[in-house]
């Protein structure tokens, strides 16, 4: 075996005799852009193969006609800017946008956030067997696959056989076409509030019990604990989960399973628009134009909340 | 130097050294996709020829337990056997599969154009006659001579099936596929509950006043479901093929007639108001069935439990649905509780070509991926399946209307209902056009029935449906009213 050096790599033995020794650069770890660039290489390969490449195939995809059959499938043509002006004019496409924003806001940012916290804080000095058994009860709907929950749910609000209506006594009422938006919000709350109870519950850990303690020792009451002792010192994580949860609600296509966008569009969220628009009316190119359009809303939605985190700091 | 200006440093290098990475691997990536478009391939029909040991697959929608089940069940017990049997025989080693599925049509066919569109999927593919024409110019499929060779054109069955059934399975004037059948639509009625609300169980209307005045008889006996006239998106194209469409050739108009599609015309607003009044003004049907997203399956269950009194379908639910012995929704006395008879016109003479009654027809076919790696044993396997052995197979248990003459022959002659389709309904059927753009002009009838049930005015939704007309197909081709 030889006992060449490895020029690149700056051990003492290698210091004397040789004129090549590399230049170490003054950042921290003494390796330069040159050789920081080749370490990182492969993650950036993967990055632009499977995040910036699609995103620039999306982009440009949204630019042409291509259909999923006929003509245009087997040669589309470029026509500009023209899905994405069609789909900003289009009264579908605003109607759509504002259910998703209803729906964020309802099912996510209120129903998820407030619920998981509320939890969070009732569980936080119940019984310990309580306790797990309701984390577990909550986790389950979290980890059950959606196909299998939403068939549970339509189980649950059928018009004929449903179980809600043998409950409540309101045989015949179809809770998924009169009241769609509301059916899938409370669904959606339902599966995702797991995460913000766990995500809580761990942050609430972190609030130190000696200033609890001292607060309720002068005589506050839960509010004025929560508001000044718990919320400042869990602001961070109250962001961090809104900003997961905004995401993932905005872009969820579960609700489809349980209404199918309908009846009349009235619970048609973007994610499902796409997929009607896209796969089952063949618009690939337009439903390329609407995707990139809620990437953007996405990265907006992102930038906001790096930015209030980070003003925090 | 402090700790924070280092940190900035790093960061902002870090950022920098992103962002170049970046550029190199998105360009890297534009290059790695750029030829995929190439010149058109011919497809080389004699490969694998000679290969002993041949691996086949055939998709349908159909499943064991599910939609389709008869279809599925021959393959099983006939088709595969049968198949492998013969080739054996030849000395060739087949592995022969079927793989099922039993979703709605919308949800097979994009499964079908994906499949397709990235080179794989099954060797023989089951289809709804109507995508062979989209399927064709996306460049999915190709004509069968071009996949399977010259041969192909003197194949025995062609001589046993007439020109408008092969129709079902063509584009352009060439043959893409081997047609399954044709199928006809009908009002089915329920005798029971016909009888039950003083009407006869012989049943003839002769225009839709007639109809409407059974079902306000039967609502009036307190029958729950009058009648079911598919409507809405959430049916597909079954509120199109079964509601819509059979009513507008009532009135005498065609979807798409001499090079034009319809518009805002006289016949659709009187169609819709057909669907105002009976799930609007007078409550008799349920509207609410029509929005659910199960609303067919559930509507061929109400019907089954003797809950809906009339319903247009097309022979499927007679042989599928309600059969007593595999269907979806078995009906025990279906022979004897269900009525049949043909769609009247709006009224006498009023249908297309002045007929008094009318129908619509599809047909499903049978085509061969392009992509295939045995074009020769992919053939001989649709051949067989379109052979008389193997129909007559098929229809013994669960009889259909055959493409194939010979067959039908034998077929009709102790079945009444498809014999009824086949000798009274075939004759006075009209067919949807083949064209890429009609799935999108189907959709647009469908919102315009949707809306209607919804309570929007018929004048308003027959004119939003003339402005989607024009946005899929242009306003110089939608015809003016």
């Amino acid at each position: 075996m030889s006992q060449v050096a490895d020029p690149l790599v700056a051990t003492p033995g290698s210091r004397k005799g040789t004129g090549r020794r590399p230049v170490r650069h003054d950042d921290v770890a003494g390796l330069g852009k040159l050789r920081a660039g080749f370490f990182v290489a492969p993650a950036l390969a993967l990055v632009g193969l499977f995040l910036v490449f699609p995103a620039v195939w999306t982009a440009y995809l949204g630019m042409t006609n291509y259909k999923l059959t006929g003509l245009s499938a087997k040669a589309p043509d470029f026509v500009g800017l023209k899905n994405f002006t069609d789909t900003l004019t289009d009264p579908a496409f605003h109607e759509s946008l504002k259910l998703t924003l209803v729906f964020v806001l309802f099912s996510g940012i209120l129903g998820q956030s407030l619920l998981g916290f509320a939890a969070a804080w009732v569980l936080r000095t119940t019984n310990k067997v309580v306790k797990s058994l309701i984390e577990f009860l909550v986790l389950l709907a979290w980890i059950i696959p959606s196909s299998v929950v939403s068939f549970l749910w339509v189980a649950l609000l059928d018009r004929g056989d449903g179980t809600l209506n043998a409950i409540l006594g309101t045989q015949g009422t179809s809770w998924l076409t009169e009241y769609p938006m509301q059916s899938i919000i409370l669904f959606n709350i339902w599966i995702g509030t797991a995460f913000s109870m766990l995500l809580f519950s761990s942050a609430l850990a972190s609030v130190p019990p000696s200033q609890m303690e001292s607060a309720r020792m002068v005589g506050a009451n839960t509010w004025q604990v929560l508001r000044d002792i718990v919320l400042p010192h869990i602001r961070g994580h109250i962001l961090t989960n809104t900003l997961l949860i905004t995401l993932w609600t905005f872009n969820t296509f579960t609700p489809y399973l349980l209404t199918a966008g309908g009846p009349n569009h009235r619970s048609e969220i973007l994610p499902v628009y796409i997929y009607k628009v896209a796969i089952a009316g063949g618009h690939l190119g337009v439903g390329a134009a609407i995707s990139l359009i809620m990437l953007l809303i996405n990265l907006v939605i992102a930038a906001v909340y790096l930015r209030v985190l980070r003003e925090r700091k | 130097m402090t700790t924070t200006h280092t940190l900035e440093h790093d960061v902002t290098q870090h950022r920098k050294s992103l962002f170049v990475g970046s550029l190199v691997a998105l360009s890297l990536a534009l290059t790695a996709c750029g030829g995929t478009s190439g010149p058109e391939q011919t497809i080389d029909t004699t490969k694998n020829a000679e290969a002993t040991k041949v691996t086949l697959s055939f998709t349908s929608n159909a499943i064991l337990g599910g939609k389709n089940e008869a279809e599925a069940q021959w393959y099983q017990d006939y088709i595969i056997p049968e198949f492998t049997k013969q080739q054996k025989a030849k000395g060739i080693d087949v592995t022969l599969t079927f793989e099922p599925n039993g979703v709605d049509d919308e949800k097979y066919k994009t499964k079908l154009a994906l499949d397709l569109q990235s080179k794989s999927g099954a060797d023989v593919i089951g289809m709804d006659g109507i995508w062979v024409g989209e399927f064709a110019e996306a460049g999915y499929i190709k004509p069968l001579t071009d996949v399977a060779g010259a041969d192909v054109d003197s194949w025995e069955g062609w001589d046993q099936m007439s020109e408008a059934v092969q129709q079902a399975a063509a584009f352009d004037g060439k043959r893409y596929g081997i047609p399954q059948g044709a199928d006809g639509r009908v009002l089915y009625y329920n005798k029971t509950l016909f009888e039950k609300a003083g009407l006869p169980a012989d049943w003839a209307p002769a225009s839709w006043d007639d109809i409407l005045a059974a079902a306000r008889a039967l609502k009036a006996a307190g029958v729950s479901v009058p009648i079911q006239l598919n409507a809405g998106t959430a049916m597909g194209e079954a509120t199109t093929m079964q509601g819509l469409l059979p009513l507008l050739v009532g009135t005498g108009t065609k979807v798409w007639e001499d090079g034009k599609w319809m518009g805002n015309s006289q016949g659709l607003r009187d169609a819709l108001t057909l669907y105002k009044t009976i799930y609007v003004d007078e409550g008799l049907g349920d509207p609410v069935l029509q929005q659910e997203t199960a609303g067919r399956d559930k509507s061929f269950s109400e019907f089954a439990s003797s809950d809906v009194g009339i319903l247009i379908e097309s022979d499927y639910l007679w042989r599928s649905v309600i059969n007593p012995d595999s269907g979806t929704a078995p009906m025990p006395d279906r022979d004897s509780v269900v009525g049949y008879t043909k769609i009247p016109a709006q009224t006498p003479g009023s249908g297309v070509d002045g007929q008094d009654f009318v129908s619509m027809s599809g047909g499903a076919a049978r085509v061969l991926n392009p992509n295939t790696e045995f074009p020769q044993q992919a053939w001989e396997l649709l051949a067989f399946i379109n052979s008389k052995e193997a129909f007559q197979n098929r229809v013994a248990s669960s009889p259909i209307i055959t493409p194939r003459a010979d067959v039908n022959q034998i077929v009709l002659k102790d079945n009444p209902m498809l014999n009824f389709v086949a000798t009274e309904v075939l004759p006075i059927t009209a067919y949807r056009p083949g064209l890429a753009e009609y799935p999108e002009v189907s959709l647009a009838l469908q919102e315009a029935t949707a809306q209607v049930v919804a309570g929007t005015s018929v004048d308003d939704a027959a004119a939003a449906y003339q402005t989607a007309v024009e946005k899929i197909v242009g306003s110089e081709n939608v015809a003016s009213s």
